[in-house]
């Protein structure tokens, strides 16, 4: 099962297929459900506070709007995880979108940046274009390693050893 | 208070993802503080994909596309709004230009107010009081800002950052001023009062109402029980207009005070788009008030001081008051006069006014100067220049936002 980031990130459609061929989706729709469910805050609608765009300075500059970085504190951590990811160029806005396209631009830029293999398909325009859309999606996420390696398993199953005896 | 002036205010926010910068709960707190309600006015989702062909603006970014989309929803009437807050990021280009843009639509195709503002991560509800209080009173308080004539025997006390000034009016008459440097708000507020009062030749009883503008307003207002606490920007565009005797039409107001600027687009008195602020105090009065003190001069000769001088002699960049100070420092090291130090200083001043606020308020003419520094006599000669237009300069022109609380608190003689 390989951790695969989605272009655009609150793709439900992308999410979806991505959960149908045995990987975990990276969006955008679980991290504002981890925002919204934590205790103690309350920051409505989303529960965004004015430290959310500081810690957002790790992906953007001071300079770049605190719009951008706000988004940023939350699509970060999730590229920071991929392992794959899916790009879809020109979607229109009901596939998905996060609304700022400087976000847009900086999030492609590192997932690109990152080294993992990234699938990058256009939004389709006819029947035809959206069979060759879905089948190459289908494709690499098939190519894609279900199992994790296993030296990941044995740094995993070694950390969650040493959780225990502290 | 009638009931018309306490009701709700539905305010369409027009944003590009607030929530996203962590500032959404300080709009909420901003607008419950004045009884008004932020409504997000309803789309076909579908039209966020050809709203930039329809409204002639292609941006990339959705919630831009959806700013323009929510604009039109309030322009056509298919939202119940009655005040419209824009507001995007501040830094962003592409943000900046669809503000402006669907302000300007937003204005020209419809009566419905508009204010914008460029919102940061430490925006707070603080500084949108003044925003938001100005919006919901052009809607609650519409007839009492058509006023004209001031009637009876009232007050008005404007308690700003540097100083305060008190105006005792009657039968649309000025018939006793005060003007105090502030200090303690009230002491200060009294004292210009007193003053006002003295110089009218009227006792304190005698006045049938009293009206408080300013900083200090709240403060003020409670302590004299005024009949009207309102924010400087419907009033001091009130008593601009009213003592520049156009209050009939177009106008522009800009108001250049101790601590920021306004810059007002009126129609028949009453305020259509406005801006307030200022990047840094360096295009306010108080950097006036060191370019005096470092010139030696007192800051009442600065004025004539400035239409002697050059301000093309002189570098000077007044976005920031320490370095603003330090090319007058660097200026006067390499021999430059006091004149054209002190017409750099006040084209400097108008020029970032120029940048940064007048690009958003459409100037129209007759462009009238107020605040204390109107009567620095270089400050509406820079100004006049740079927008190559007559700049009015009328009589008490830093007493407009006292005089615009006296004339607006007449409405309460006849109540």
């Amino acid at each position: 099962m390989a951790k695969v980031f989605i272009y655009p990130i609150n793709s439900l459609i992308l999410a979806d297929l991505v959960e149908r061929f045995g990987h975990k989706p990276l969006t955008m729709m679980s991290q504002i459900r981890g925002k919204v469910t934590s205790l103690s805050l309350d920051s409505p609608p989303i529960n965004i506070t004015p430290e959310d765009p500081k810690l957002g300075l790790k992906y953007a500059a001071i300079e770049v709007p605190a719009g951008v970085r706000g988004r940023m504190s939350l699509i970060g951590p999730l590229i920071e995880q991929t392992e794959a990811a899916i790009i879809v160029e020109n979607p229109p806005t009901d596939f998905g979108c996060v609304g700022c396209n400087r976000t847009n631009e900086l999030t492609k830029y590192l997932v690109r940046s990152k080294g993992v293999p990234v699938l990058e398909v256009k939004y389709p325009e006819s029947d035809e274009e959206a069979r060759d859309f879905v089948n190459e999606i289908v494709a690499f996420l098939e190519s894609l390693p279900k199992e994790k390696p296993e030296d990941e398993k044995v740094e995993e199953k070694e950390s969650a050893e040493k959780e225990d005896k502290k | 208070m009638s009931a018309e002036e306490s009701s709700l205010v539905k305010i369409a926010l027009v944003s590009c993802g607030s929530e996203y910068a962590g500032v959404q709960p300080e709009f909420e707190e901003a607008a419950a503080k004045v009884n008004a309600k932020f409504i997000y006015p309803e789309i076909d989702v579908a039209s966020i994909d050809t709203i930039g062909k329809d409204f002639g603006l292609e941006v990339a970014s959705g919630d831009l596309r959806l700013m323009m989309a929510r604009a039109k929803a309030v322009v056509e009437g298919t939202t119940n709004a009655e005040g419209v807050f824009i507001t995007t990021c501040f830094r962003c280009a592409e943000g900046a230009i669809v503000r402006n843009e669907v302000r300007r639509y937003i204005h020209e195709h419809s009566n419905i107010p508009v204010i914008s503002y460029s919102f940061t991560e430490s925006t707070s509800a603080g500084t949108l009081l003044t925003r938001l209080e100005a919006l919901t009173t052009i809607v609650r308080r519409r007839h009492l800002l058509t006023r004209e004539v001031q009637t009876g025997l009232t007050a008005g006390i404007d308690s700003g950052s540097t100083t305060t000034k008190a105006v005792i009016m009657r039968d649309n008459k000025i018939i006793g001023k005060g003007w105090v440097p502030t200090t303690k708000v009230l002491e200060s507020a009294e004292e210009a009062y007193s003053i006002a009062l003295e110089e009218a030749g009227v006792a304190r009883k005698e006045i049938q109402a009293i009206g408080t503008t300013g900083y200090g307003r709240f403060l003020i207002g409670n302590h004299l029980k005024a009949q009207l606490i309102q924010e400087e920007i419907t009033v001091n565009s009130k008593g601009a207009v009213y003592l520049a005797n156009k209050q009939k039409g177009n106008a522009t107001v800009i108001d250049i005070g101790g601590m920021d600027n306004k810059a007002i687009s009126v129609q028949d008195g009453i305020p259509g788009m406005f801006t307030m602020g200022g990047i840094c105090a360096g295009a306010s009065g108080r950097f006036f008030e060191m370019i005096s003190k470092r010139l030696g001069v007192d800051i009442t000769e600065l004025g004539a001081l400035a239409v002697k001088g050059m301000h093309e002699n002189v570098s000077m960049n007044s976005y920031c008051i320490v370095f603003g100070t330090q090319s007058l420092v660097n200026s006067l090291a390499k021999g430059a006069t006091p004149e054209d130090v002190a017409a750099a200083a006040c084209y400097s001043v108008v020029e970032q006014i120029y940048e940064q606020q007048l690009q958003e308020v459409d100037v129209k003419e007759p462009l009238i100067l107020v605040g204390g520094s109107s009567l620095i006599a270089g400050v509406p000669k820079a100004l006049g220049e740079l927008l190559k237009i007559n700049v009015l300069v009328p009589e008490n022109s830093h007493m407009i936002g006292a005089v615009g609380a006296a004339l607006l608190a007449s409405g309460f003689v006849e109540e």
